[in-house]
């Protein structure tokens, strides 16, 4: 199964998987400086299942690329399996991208006029895995979010939860440290949202760290952990209060027009 | 990223817009092509005029006398007296780089046989004329030593002249009148067509020289000494030696100009292929300019293409392709582009070099040098050309390429 199959990388087992100490992230827009972060720590550990929430505009975007190693913070340190990633060059963070981090997007971001396998090996083409190799593990990341019989289709031939199902698929199949979600059901409606939900609870239950940015209550509340930034800074951490469970919702939900098979 | 999966997916992305690829490699198939035609009709050409020029003997000098000084004034080469049969036949003994010898002189007038006639050259030569110029008997006989020695009147017939003269009967054994003398025709030359300088080589008479001079220029010297080296390579050793013989035979010392001029197929030869070389340049330049635009021809699309995926950048980048694994996508694209269209350039060129010089009756041919040379060429174009926007994709920041619209 994903992240329990013994291929994962040994990982340190002191401390926290992610350690963040007076984050800052400062743009130039012009003659302005943009304060994005303004100091930001927080420390989350193997298995936490985290929902970043806030205002468009409260810098929790920002907090999402630099976590997922897109950009590098103006200040503060940021430490990811004991490695200060603020110190890297662009191609050791592509590595570290690669090895350690899972992305979900909003438009889904597959390939096009690529096959479902294909998207979910692209990853691996970028690590040193035997083209054999490559193909079991995407097979059994597809297995892992219930797409098993939709190897071959095409991102066009697929609905949008599919999609999401492929790239979730995408994220987990170098066996990352974290997935990194940013609103993954942004695109999809809400019994297709509850859908994704579930997955990402299942994957959790795994022990696979996740964390989820949103700006939906409802979606944050199916998360173990919220954060809540404003203008650059947490507002409040606090765990959720009896998250609600996916599985037990949709079964509860009326069936509409089994749009999963077109 | 491991070659064989970059290759992968080039070809794949090359794919998915078929229309295009083939247009931008369009541009590459025809620039190739036109490089290799043109270099093939310019090697036919230099091919041509070398043969020709080889066909005279590469091993050939040429002795002229000089040229006459009457109170200053220059004559022309060949005017004056100064040759003569015992300093070709001293040239024959003394020079060891000397292979044959044939001393030569002219005369022209019109032919008659029977109630045709016929205005052409008869050239007076030795019986190795023949060898030196590597040329032969097609009927009959040539004439021999004796035939100098006693100076008899015979003659053998240029192609062309048996031709005319003789349309219907062999000329074998026929006599034709050369300024009222009468020759004994005993041989026909082989067809040896057009010079390099589109003279007709068959349109000629040759006889005795001793014959020539006594019944019909009454001119004792000789108006051309032609030798053979005994190889090409001993040619210049060859002209030193005549050249010291004859200074020493004509007493002229140290500070005395030649009174005899040498002249060798070999500085012919280079002036012509001089002239080929320059045509064959000229024409390949002509065509290198449309490789040069099939080349920008695949930056353009290679740059509308990073544009169009700057999205599947950002992604690539996302999970973890490094800018090189970017740089060598793209440059493997922008290379299978222009790899492709040169191997299908380099097919269309030599077919349509084929088809030209059998239109065109022109000789073409194909070198490796050309082909490695557009081969080499449209590796060049695809790596500078394509290194741009690859280098631009590359460089593009992951986040803005994921937001991308």
């Amino acid at each position: 199964m994903i992240g329990t199959d013994g291929t994962a990388p040994e990982r340190p087992s002191n401390g926290h998987l992610i350690r963040i100490e007076h984050l800052a992230k400062t743009y130039q827009l012009g003659e302005v400086e943009v304060h994005a972060l303004r100091g930001v720590s927080l420390t989350i550990s193997r298995g936490e299942f985290v929902a970043i929430m806030g205002a468009s505009g409260s810098g929790k975007s920002t907090f999402m690329n630099i976590l997922g190693c897109l950009d590098k913070p103006t200040r503060g340190t940021y430490t990811l399996e004991d490695i200060e990633v603020g110190k890297l060059s662009r191609d050791e963070l592509a590595q570290i991208r690669n090895r350690s981090i899972g992305f979900v997007f909003q438009g889904f971001n597959l390939l096009s006029r690529t096959s479902a396998i294909e998207n979910v090996e692209l990853p691996l083409l970028y690590s040193s895995t035997t083209q054999k190799d490559r193909h079991q593990r995407a097979i059994r990341a597809l297995e892992a979010v219930g797409l098993g019989d939709r190897v071959h289709h095409f991102p066009n031939q697929l609905s949008g939860g599919q999609q999401q199902r492929v790239a979730v698929a995408r994220a987990l199949v170098n066996d990352p440290s974290i997935v990194l979600a940013d609103e993954p059901t942004g695109n999809l409606d809400s019994r297709t949202s509850v859908e994704v939900m579930d997955v990402f609870q299942q994957l959790n239950q795994k022990g696979i760290t996740i964390l989820l940015v949103t700006h939906e209550p409802d979606i944050a509340s199916f998360a173990k952990r919220q954060i809540v930034f404003r203008d650059g800074k947490i507002r409040s951490d606090r765990p959720t209060t009896d998250p609600r469970v996916a599985s037990t919702i949709l079964k509860e939900m009326p069936a509409i027009d089994e749009e999963d098979d077109e | 990223m491991k070659l064989m999966n970059i290759l992968i997916s080039a070809f794949r992305a090359l794919h998915r817009n078929k229309m295009r690829s083939f247009l931008t490699m369009l541009g590459i198939i025809i620039g190739v092509a036109a490089v290799i035609a043109m270099l093939a009709i310019g090697q036919g050409a230099q091919f041509s005029v070398e043969q020709q020029i080889s066909a005279l003997g590469t091993n050939v000098l040429i002795i002229l006398p000089g040229a006459q000084q009457t109170g200053g004034v220059h004559m022309g080469a060949g005017s004056a007296t100064t040759l003569t049969e015992e300093d070709a036949q001293a040239i024959q003994r003394e020079c060891p780089s000397v292979g044959l010898v044939s001393p030569g002189t002219r005369a022209g007038g019109q032919v008659i046989a029977g109630n045709l006639n016929w205005a052409t050259g008869i050239e007076g030569t030795g019986p190795d004329y023949l060898e030196i110029r590597k040329w032969t008997v097609e009927y009959g006989d040539f004439y021999t030593d004796q035939d100098i020695k006693s100076a008899t009147k015979v003659c053998v017939l240029g192609k062309t002249v048996a031709d005319n003269l003789f349309p219907e009967q062999s000329p074998v054994g026929q006599n034709v009148r050369i300024r009222n003398v009468p020759f004994k025709v005993i041989g026909i030359l082989a067809k040896k067509g057009q010079n390099a300088m589109g003279q007709d080589q068959d349109d000629i008479i040759v006889a005795p020289y001793t014959t020539v001079a006594r019944r019909l220029t009454w001119y004792p010297y000789l108006r051309q000494i032609l030798v053979s080296a005994i190889s090409p390579a001993n040619i210049s050793v060859a002209q030193r030696q005549i050249t010291e013989l004859l200074r020493m035979r004509h007493k002229l010392v140290t500070n005395d100009a030649d009174d005899f001029t040498i002249r060798n197929q070999a500085d012919l030869a280079t002036a012509a292929t001089a002239t080929t070389d320059i045509l064959t340049i000229l024409l390949a330049s002509i065509a290198s300019v449309s490789l040069l635009v099939g080349g920008i021809g695949i930056m353009n699309i290679m740059l509308v293409s990073v544009t169009e995926r700057t999205r599947e950048i950002g992604i690539r980048m996302s999970v973890g392709a490094r800018s090189r694994d970017i740089l060598t996508q793209f440059l493997v694209e922008a290379l299978v582009l222009s790899l492709l269209g040169g191997i299908t350039g380099i097919l269309f060129g030599v077919v349509g070099s084929s088809v030209i010089s059998g239109i065109a009756k022109w000789p073409t041919i194909i070198t490796t040098f050309s082909i490695v040379l557009s081969f080499g060429f449209s590796i060049a174009i695809g790596v500078f050309f394509g290194f741009y926007p690859a280098r631009k994709a590359a460089m593009l920041n992951p986040i803005d390429a994921l937001r991308y619209e």
